[in-house]
């Protein structure tokens, strides 16, 4: 047989899932945003409108979409940070020659990751009620007073990084654990000769060494936290006052509440440029770190 | 019916492609193990249910299988709040149920969709249902651009629920007839200090908002509906009323969410009023303690000057065009229409029933709580027919919400949600410009 | 530092941590057998005083999870069984089989990465409405029958087969599928454990496109199910661990089981293409 034909056969069923059911809409999608698709256009394709760019014009002009765009860059500044300060320190305790049963330790910081995010979220909800959640009844034996965490509009932004950075920290403590674990073991062995202190060979060592794995991480982490949505739509709805409304969100809702489907792609287009050229800068920055 | 469609479409689906036969194999047990059930019997009737609705009428209906033993009806619950979406959803996808209860404020949007059966000739045909029965208000909201598409279920209109021994501790023997009685109540029964608030008004609702606005004779949406009517002067006075009542601490700025379990809350005296929907009379009769049955009571709401009016809202019965079982459909709706089964409806939930006959017997008829909302529905008024309603209504409440925050104020509010209901009408005013005549919304 | 006491700081803090992500899970657990009520009480209970099996018996007889549990195991296993197949035949292919075109093609499905799902979601949504998929179990595997990621692990691991291997089978005159079916899948085992793990745990939490695609509950998966009974039945918090401690333990003890291939897939996936 023919191989060029044989690689073909093996290819085409992967390759046209993906091209008819991916590529194909991502187009449409592109299509999609220059018109007025919605109810109307949906009961009869007569009433769509070509509006170029009006789409894009008119999100640009709404506090809605700057709002959620603002709670999506704070859930990522913040919680792409959080999460991974938390995975590196998982990763170096686990890591340490001095912790013990470390098989379980790794299975059990790692448990939350397997789960479902929307099982997981109802647990949260009631662990955060405001009045009978297990964390205002611990925060209360240190006398502190009960917080409203998913009532309050500036609690609730907090309390879904929290529970992302719960849920998903394993993951990456994962990845750093092996790349702990590529560290070789003669560079420690030299710098405790010279007397290094723990700290710097944590700073001079181990960092430089997780760089790469470091890079490659924080991309995805911050492309994953980009696309917010299960967790407000369980925890708050979105609310309270759309403190928690994140673009998917929005872009949910316009498309598939109100069945603006123009303007709903007109807001994934954007949040893609937005995560792209966030991508884009992050290697960019860590390209002329590295070269200086 | 549906599914033997399906299965055949996936059978064509199989034969036609050309490809690698693995893959032609496994599309072709994808798509045909897909097809999980098989044809139903003739007469399996699709019945979509909002929120607890659907779990009384399942009680309901083993009466009506077995005076139709033809008609085996299949009840879908959907979640309150994820209803309005559910029923879209299922538009667009080709998958509407054979007859479902809708929201009467969704029906113009259902009907633009062309999604609605028209039902005059079945009602004119039927000597069971008599719209000379039902309040003239309600069934007004069924009828868009003159033609019925639905028989209302329920009705549902927000009104008082109020605590007599509170009012009355603070030297009220009656309840409020005009907002300014209301406003001094509230007043009086006020302690932020002490977490007591004159009402509950959860501010991720509107129909809170929305009952007080229909008070003021200006309409809503102006000219034709093209426009948002928000900066007439009497929303904005009911606006006002709405805002001060948490400006001044009278109601706490929360949403449902949060007020978790309000009707023991209303027990121990947290809200001496909730303006509330008729559901809550059997929750608070189940949820309050036997010797407090006697402490609260249901009024009509006050309005701006004298007596209010309510907004009439409720839900209605609908069949959809594409559904295969009309008849039976039809025959379902007759069957909950009559007198008694409403009657029996009211018993299991507390719903209220649309037509006069249904409130002369059983419970009824002599419930004290019951009787300010029979009194109010006579003079109820329907909100705005237009598809776009629904998301109106929730955009005024999230801008209102935000004046409550302290946000805006009222000017900034009422012009705000001027400047979105334009922008949402837009697609409106451009379909009344250039009607078309194929198009399935020619309104 | 004094050695000892760094070795119980460490495990200290690993016990720490270890209490933070299991407590939320165990808690679930105990409230679920607690009476309705029981849990919103001050001090919140660790433990259910008559434990019952209540909710769950309400949770299968009235609120339909059983259906909901049987569509999430059937549409994650034909996803998962799906996509293996689909995959590991185009990964086989990007690493051994050559042909005009190979290198470019792959850097653009990896370059294909960075599109998010969710951009194609609505166009997708109607394409499935004018096929008929909308409200039923193909509308919720088709779309994941192949995956980016899948391929790129199948490549990664696939790229350590020695090509003598495949070459000698072919001067012995064996066919490519006899190749692929004998030679080639024997060793790719491992990866397809893990391939499978994957898949299967992806689709069983898969939350948006479900709740879009899927109109019915008749067709509902367990996230989505959860999801819908959590806004109508937030008061009853007994009842929602209960459902929560249905959708959550079968992939949990699934990781349980396979924890290795699961670990070791996602440090394959990690590696830098």
């Amino acid at each position: 047989m023919n191989p060029q034909r044989t690689a073909w056969l093996f290819l085409t069923p992967a390759l046209l899932v993906l091209g008819v059911f991916f590529l194909l809409p991502v187009i449409a999608a592109l299509a999609l945003s220059l018109t007025d698709y919605d109810l109307y256009a949906l009961a009869s394709i007569h009433n769509l409108r070509f509006v170029a760019l009006q789409n894009y014009w008119a999100l640009l002009q709404r506090p809605l979409f700057w709002s959620a765009l603002g709670h999506t860059v704070y859930f990522v500044a913040v919680g792409v940070p959080l999460s991974m300060g938390t995975s590196l320190g998982a990763a170096l305790l686990l890591n340490s020659p001095l912790a013990r049963c470390k098989p379980f330790f790794r299975t059990a910081l790692f448990a939350p990751v397997v789960t479902t995010v929307v099982a997981v979220a109802v647990i949260w909800r009631y662990l955060f009620n405001t009045k009978y959640g297990m964390a205002n009844f611990v925060l209360g034996h240190f006398g502190i007073h009960s917080i409203d965490w998913l009532g309050d509009p500036h609690w609730a932004m907090p309390t879904i990084i929290l529970f992302a950075v719960w849920k998903n920290f394993g993951y990456n403590m994962i990845i750093f654990l092996a790349g702990l674990q590529a560290i070789p073991a003669d560079l420690y062995e030299a710098a405790r000769i010279d007397g290094a202190s723990a700290w710097r060979q944590f700073r001079h060592i181990t960092l430089p060494m997780l760089g790469p794995t470091m890079l490659m991480v924080s991309i995805l982490t911050v492309s994953g936290y980009f696309q917010l949505f299960a967790e407000p739509y369980v925890m708050t709805e979105g609310g309270p006052l759309q403190s928690t409304t994140s673009v998917l969100y929005l872009m949910y809702d316009e498309g598939f509440k109100w069945w603006n489907l123009g303007s709903a792609s007109a807001v994934a287009f954007l949040l893609f440029l937005i995560m792209f050229a966030v991508t884009a800068v992050m290697l960019k920055l860590a390209r002329r770190g590295s070269e200086a | 019916m549906k599914h033997g469609g399906w299965l055949r479409r996936s059978l064509d689906l199989c034969s036609m492609r050309r490809g690698p036969w693995l893959a032609r194999i496994v599309l072709c047990v994808a798509l045909v193990s897909s097809c999980g059930r098989a044809p139903g019997t003739s007469h399996e009737l699709t019945f979509w249910t909002i929120g607890r609705e659907g779990e009384a009428v399942v009680k309901l209906l083993p009466d009506f299988e077995r005076a139709h033993p033809d008609i085996h009806v299949n009840v879908q619950q959907l979640p309150m709040s994820a209803a309005h979406q559910k029923l879209l959803t299922a538009f667009a996808g080709g998958s509407t149920p054979d007859m479902a209860q809708v929201g009467n404020t969704w029906l113009p949007e259902m009907v633009a969709l062309d999604a609605m059966e028209p039902l005059q000739a079945r009602v004119d045909r039927s000597a069971m249902i008599k719209p000379s029965d039902y309040f003239a208000s309600i069934w007004a909201t069924n009828v868009v651009d003159g033609t019925l598409y639905g028989v209302p279920w329920y009705v549902d209109t927000r009104l008082l629920f109020y605590r007599k021994d509170l009012l009355k501790a603070a030297g009220f023997d009656a309840p409020p007839r005009d907002w300014a009685q209301w406003r001094r109540m509230l007043a009086a029964l006020s302690d932020p200090q002490r977490h007591t608030y004159g009402v509950l008004l959860p501010t991720n609702e509107y129909e809170q908002l929305m009952s007080l606005a229909v008070q003021e004779p200006d309409p809503l949406l102006r000219d034709g509906n093209r426009y948002g009517n928000f900066e007439s002067a009497g929303f904005r006075r009911a606006l006002a009323f709405y805002v001060d009542t948490f400006r001044q601490h009278q109601a706490p700025a929360i949403t449902n969410v949060e007020a978790g379990n309000p009707w023991s809350e209303f027990g121990r005296g947290v809200y001496a009023f909730y303006l509330s929907g008729p559901w809550n009379i059997g929750e608070f009769r189940k949820r309050l303690p036997a010797d407090q049955q006697d402490d609260w009571s249901t009024a009509p709401l006050p309005g701006p000057n004298d007596a209010g009016i309510g907004a009439a809202g409720g839900s209605s019965l609908v069949i959809f065009r594409t559904s295969q079982h009309k008849d039976a459909a039809w025959q379902l709706i007759e069957f909950l229409s009559q007198p008694q089964v409403q009657q029996r409806f009211y018993d299991l939930l507390g719903d209220m029933p649309p037509r006069r006959s249904s409130w002369e017997g059983g419970a009824l008829h002599d419930d004290p709580k019951a009787l300010a909302f029979r009194d109010q529905l006579e003079r109820a008024r329907p909100t705005p027919a237009v598809p776009e309603w629904e998301r109106i209504a929730n955009e005024m409440q999230l801008i209102a919400a935000q004046a409550v925050a302290g946000e805006l104020t009222i000017d900034q509010a009422v012009a705000e949600m001027n400047r979105r209901t334009d922008r949402i009408l837009e697609k409106r005013r451009w379909m009344l410009d250039h009607a078309h005549p194929d198009a399935g919304a020619s309104r | 530092m004094n050695q000892s006491w760094a070795k119980s700081l460490i495990n200290g803090l690993l016990i720490g941590g270890a209490v933070v992500a299991l407590f939320p899970l165990l808690w679930m657990l105990s409230v679920s057998f607690m009476q309705p009520g029981e849990a919103s009480a001050l001090p919140p209970p660790l433990l259910p005083v008559h434990a019952t099996l209540s909710n769950y018996r309400e949770l299968f007889v009235h609120a339909g999870m059983g259906r909901y549990l049987i569509n999430s195991l059937a549409v994650s296993s034909v996803i998962t069984a799906l996509s293996l197949a689909f995959n590991l035949m185009a990964g086989y292919a990007f690493a051994k089989l050559r042909f005009a075109g190979r290198e470019r093609l792959f850097q653009a499905l990896i370059g294909a990465l960075v599109i998010p799902a969710q951009v194609a979601m609505l166009p997708l949504f109607l394409l499935l409405k004018y096929i008929g998929l909308v409200n039923s179990y193909a509308g919720v595997i088709v779309p994941a029958m192949a995956s980016v990621f899948g391929i790129f692990l199948v490549r990664q691991y696939a790229r350590g087969i020695p090509d003598e291997l495949i070459e000698a089978a072919r001067i012995d005159g064996a066919g490519e599928w006899r190749i692929f079916g004998q030679i080639v899948l024997p060793l790719l085992k491992p990866i397809m454990v893990t391939l499978a793990i994957f898949s299967f745990l992806a689709a069983w939490n898969d939350f948006m496109w479900p709740l879009i695609v899927l109109t019915g509950q008749e067709h509902y998966t367990l996230p989505i199910g959860l999801a819908s009974l959590a806004r109508e039945h937030a008061q009853d918090s007994e009842l929602m661990m209960a459902g929560s401690v249905i959708t959550v333990l079968p992939v949990l003890l699934l990781f349980l089981a396979m924890q290795r291939y699961y670990l070791e897939g996602l440090l394959l996936g990690s590696v830098k293409g």
